[in-house]
């Protein structure tokens, strides 16, 4: 009798934790097109709600989406208010001391300096970057200037009004300004930054990360990661 | 690269169907009724309920913190002394970025003793915070209206708490304006001592205190892009959000950096709702004034 209400309980336990799992909260920005915008219909779109909904579809995870603010991304995260961070976030070592990562579901790609004339010195001159991103952190080694802006939008709009020389960011994120006005331009070489772009979960849940590595992984299997990568145009593909 | 335009059931005009076809007027009024704008008129009616809030929440915590300050029950004054001196010495944004978090986990560290007892992990496990999934604030599976409910109230709780600290402070000072000899002559009327507070004291305090407490809630309408740091949207968010140059490619309505424009009607915004406030609180002031031993009460008696 005590071993049956022993395993009742356990698996009561059981089903409870099951039932945690149930509903999955994604944590994104919601101001990063094309890996994460807030489209005309008011819904978070992009090449990371695309794949998240395909991701906790094989993973048969119940998912939401959530936007917050990027300076309070990763506190939100540890503190349990969503449980997992998808906002086109590059793994790098100092992120990894704080939150876990799953594998990357981007390769490690270039960024850019994107300036209003070509003669712009990228090492000595005011280059502008949004703030707690792998691109201030690198800027701030270079011998220039760094501004930081919150949002990635103040960033552009700091090389149009003559604040910054230069913003450094994702290419991807870089490439609609470019095509979109002629005063734009790509300047000085491309860098390779960060171990590509991951999903961040809480260390103590080890669980939900190896989900999403082998939703991932499945992904990358099949070749269907690489046609979302191509048809958001985001990163190279694997 | 996207997909054909949204449906027309997605507009309330018929004609914006197509807006790649549509040009002034007509355009103009299918952007500025995208469900992406309507969040910007929701985000106005939140920022004006928070106030609604807020403004009475805060005068509470603030008369509540002032009462505290001047007891002379010495832990009772101390801890409203130390709510004064403590909430308006730290930032705003460390108060918001930290003690909003912290808050929460107290809370769900508190159901978590309820609810789990027989849990036998920590609940700080490194930099994470794991209580069990009973004891989450909100529940991880309840409707997302209940998470953004949550989120308001844990900023109406945080601006009253920080904005009833600097209240606490004005109405302290209020408290000791009220000339020595009105209490004085309550007490020769043989008035007891909570007579005095309730029948001299208080209601001739909210003259000295108004200019105080009027400086707040000016300062007070304009700190709500603090939330977004809660997650909530207030409306300097969904300004810049909506006014940032927006590319063909992510939106049926491709346009420049407009933010001048958006920030331009939030100043038309900020500077009805300032003048609003400005009518509301003179009026007030003058019934405040009257039959008061003040400058301003003895001129409304000369005039009468």
């Amino acid at each position: 009798m005590k071993t049956l209400m022993a395993s009742t309980a356990a698996f009561a336990m059981m089903a409870g934790l099951a039932m945690a799992q149930d509903v999955v909260r994604l944590g994104t920005e919601g101001a990063y097109p094309p890996w994460n915008f807030i489209n005309d219909a008011g819904e978070i779109d992009g090449f990371e709600r695309d794949l998240g909904d395909e991701l906790c579809e094989r993973a048969e995870l119940n998912c939401t989406w959530v936007t917050t603010d990027w300076d309070s991304i990763i506190p939100n995260l540890v503190s349990g208010n969503y449980d997992a961070i998808i906002a086109g976030m590059s793994i790098t070592e100092e992120r990894d001391e704080v939150i876990d990562f799953t594998q990357n579901y981007t390769p490690p790609d270039p960024s850019s300096y994107l300036a209003l004339s070509d003669d712009v010195d990228v090492e000595s001159g005011v280059i502008a970057a949004q703030s707690g991103t792998i691109q201030a952190g690198y800027v701030a080694e270079t011998g220039a200037t760094l501004v930081e802006f919150a949002t990635p939008e103040e960033t552009i709009a700091a090389v149009r009004n003559g604040e910054a020389d230069a913003v450094l960011a994702d290419k991807s994120f870089l490439v609609p300004y470019a095509e979109d006005d002629a005063d734009l331009q790509f300047v000085a070489e491309d860098v390779a930054l960060g171990g590509g772009v991951a999903m961040g979960i809480r260390e103590s849940d080890d669980e939900l990360r190896q989900t999403f590595d082998e939703a991932i992984q499945s992904m990358k299997d099949d070749g269907s990661l690489n046609e979302l990568i191509e048809k958001w145009d985001v990163a190279s593909t694997f | 690269m996207r997909g054909p335009p949204h449906p027309p059931e997605a507009a309330i005009f018929s004609f914006c169907a197509d807006p790649a076809s549509l040009e002034g007027l007509k355009w103009l009024s299918c952007y500025l009724t995208t469900v992406k704008h309507a969040n910007l008129y929701i985000a106005t009616g939140t920022v004006l309920l928070l106030l609604a809030i807020t403004a009475p929440t805060a005068l509470a915590f603030g008369f509540g913190g002032a009462i505290a300050a001047r007891s002379r029950i010495w832990p009772l004054s101390w801890f409203g002394k130390g709510y004064i001196a403590i909430v308006r010495g730290v930032p705003d944004i460390a108060f918001f970025l930290f003690f909003v978090i912290a808050l929460d986990q107290l809370f769900e560290a508190i159901r978590h003793k309820i609810k789990c007892p027989t849990w036998n992990q920590p609940i700080w496990q490194g930099n994470d915070f794991v209580v069990c999934s009973a004891a989450k604030l909100p529940l991880g599976n309840d409707p997302q209206w209940v998470h953004d409910t949550y989120g308001f109230m844990l900023a109406v709780l945080t601006f009253a708490i920080v904005f009833g600290a600097f209240a606490a402070n004005v109405l302290y000072g209020a408290m000791r304006a009220v000339p020595r000899a009105q209490i004085e002559t309550a007490e020769a009327y043989g008035m007891t001592e909570r007579q005095t507070f309730r029948r001299i004291l208080v209601p001739q305090m909210w003259v000295y205190a108004l200019p105080g407490l009027s400086n707040l809630w000016m300062v007070l309408t304009k700190a709500t892009p603090l939330l977004f740091l809660l997650g909530v949207e207030d409306i300097v968010y969904w300004a810049r959000e909506l006014g940032g140059s927006a590319n063909a490619r992510f939106t049926d309505y491709p346009h420049g950096d407009w933010r001048m424009w958006y920030f331009l009607a939030l100043l038309v915004f900020y500077l009805g709702l300032t003048k609003i406030s400005e009518v509301f609180l003179e009026r007030l002031m003058q019934r405040l004034t009257h039959g008061q031993a003040t400058t301003g009460g003895d001129a409304q008696r000369q005039a009468a």
